[in-house]
């Protein structure tokens, strides 16, 4: 959907007539605390890859990054984290 | 069960297709309906308040006599909601409730109209509770009027069989694409057995063809239905909405015309008995309107120029058509079988009331509150309220409020 359309042209009834739409809805400027792992500690274990409610934390070879664009923010990966490598910061801009 | 006698159309009218006379409930009129508008799928919750529509569709699922998909579940409020996910996917999908049952689902039918299904429901108007009732009146679904719903009203079991079969027409037709509710009062239409002219299978099934639905379920082209849509587009789909009840108006005549030729029964959003020269009138819906047609035979037969109006088509309501009809006339009676608590008028007495503000000329109109849970309108009541009308009709006098009738004092 193009922002702007009127109620003529838009699909009926809200339909979103394309898949794979919501990447285009970044939802990770409503985080107001940011995870940050520390790769020192991370072991790779992926434990918060697997509860990452998003997923906004993508699996690398080694250790994990987070993808800034989802995360929301709510701190699962960080309470989960065996090894207390991921900490909460935060968000200032 | 078809046992009947043969008859080529309607004797009165004359339609063009061959019909089977039976004697049916309200209740089996709308049953048969539905199995012969071969609907893919029937959600309904089984128990109280249901009624013996899906009881006798149970039995043609388990006779064979159809290949439906009966979703029993567990309250009409899931009920409403396997419809709209069926629907969704293009099937052809019918349910029934009544009362508690329509109030239960009151937050899923503005979900079946704004993701546009169009299910058709047949609702068997009876009284909410407190205090606990099971009778007729309109208390439910004027309770959900602004629903987005196409809502139309029967007289008896004949029309509750032919509007079951329109509404599937009116409601798949891509100019439409919203739910129907057909309406129908409880006991003195769901419970009574009339004689019903029943169309052969073929017939139904070639006037409505098949659902051709445009934006449906589908694994290999997925889409997203009922999304999330904030103050940036919400009103848009709401326009678009309202813009389809607005059209549905002149559907529903259309439906009504083609179903006359085929049957010789025609029906029309609002339909006029004795309203030539009527000075005063009454205007109602449902079954009421045949008691209202037999007070304007009596009446006219000792000289006073009453006529009837009833309105078939509910909502979207049919404004020009009313004001057409009923500009003519110096007063109406409205009566309603549903209090609207504390307001300024009952909610059939509002609407017609504002489809005369702005017109050159306005009839009195006076507004009647009765029926209540399946209390009897008799042929006095209405007489009273159509002598009430005529005296209105003499002097300028606007009743406030609505006046309760048949209520002890």
């Amino acid at each position: 959907m193009t922002y702007g359309k009127g109620w003529k042209d838009l699909p009926i009834a809200g339909v979103i007539t394309e898949s794979g739409t919501s990447v285009q809805y970044k939802t990770g400027d409503w985080r107001s605390f940011r995870p940050v792992v520390d790769a020192s500690k991370c072991t790779s274990c992926f434990i918060c890859w697997i509860y990452c409610p998003e997923p906004a934390i993508l699996r690398k070879e080694k250790g994990v990054e987070i993808d800034y664009n989802y995360c929301k923010g709510c701190g699962i990966c960080s309470v989960e984290c065996p090894s207390k490598a991921i900490t909460m910061q935060e968000e200032s801009r | 069960m078809l046992r009947g006698v043969p008859l080529k159309g309607n004797y009165d009218a004359g339609g063009e297709q061959m019909s089977r006379i039976s004697g049916l409930t309200g209740d089996e009129a709308v049953a048969l309906a539905a199995k012969q508008c071969d609907i893919d799928v029937l959600a309904a919750y089984p128990i109280t308040p249901q009624t013996i529509i899906v009881e006798r569709f149970g039995e043609f699922v388990a006779n064979g006599e159809v290949d439906t998909e009966f979703v029993c579940v567990e309250s009409e409020h899931s009920a409403l909601s396997a419809c709209i996910g069926a629907s969704l996917t293009g099937a052809r999908v019918f349910t029934a409730t009544s009362s508690q049952g329509l109030a239960l689902m009151h937050e899923v039918l503005f979900m079946a109209s704004g993701m546009r299904c169009p299910i058709v429901m047949a609702v068997v108007n009876r009284a909410l509770s407190s205090p606990i009732n099971i009778h007729g009146d309109h208390s439910d679904m004027m309770a959900s009027r602004d629903c987005g719903w196409i809502q139309i009203y029967a007289e008896n079991p004949q029309e509750a069989y032919d509007l079951t079969i329109q509404a599937f027409k009116i409601s798949e037709d891509p100019e439409v694409q919203l739910p129907s509710s057909v309406n129908l009062d409880g006991f003195i239409i769901s419970h009574s057995m009339e004689r019903v002219e029943i169309l052969e299978d073929a017939a139904v099934r070639s006037f409505l063809g098949k659902r051709k639905a445009a934006l449906i379920i589908d694994t290999g082209r997925p889409m997203t239905f009922g999304a999330l849509a904030l103050p940036d587009y919400y009103s848009e789909f709401k326009r678009q909405q309202e813009e389809a009840a607005r059209r549905s108006i002149a559907k529903v005549a259309q439906v009504g015309e083609e179903f006359g030729t085929l049957t010789g029964r025609r029906y029309q959003p609002v339909q006029a008995y004795m309203m030539e020269d009527a000075e005063a009138a009454i205007a109602c819906m449902g079954s009421v309107a045949g008691t209202a047609r037999a007070v304007v035979n009596s009446m006219r037969s000792r000289g006073h120029k009453v006529g009837a109006v009833k309105i078939q088509l509910y909502r979207p309501f049919p404004r020009e058509q009313l004001r057409e009809l009923l500009s003519p006339v110096k007063a109406i009676a409205v009566f309603t079988r549903a209090v609207s608590f504390g307001a300024p008028n009952s909610a059939l007495s509002s609407d017609i009331k504002s489809t005369f503000y702005d017109a050159p000329s306005r009839p009195t109109v006076i507004d009647f509150v009765g029926g209540l849970g399946g209390r009897d309108v008799t042929l006095t009541d209405i007489e009273q309220m159509l002598i009430k009308a005529l005296e209105s009709a003499k002097r300028v006098h606007v009743e406030a409020a609505a006046s309760f009738v048949g209520v002890r004092e």
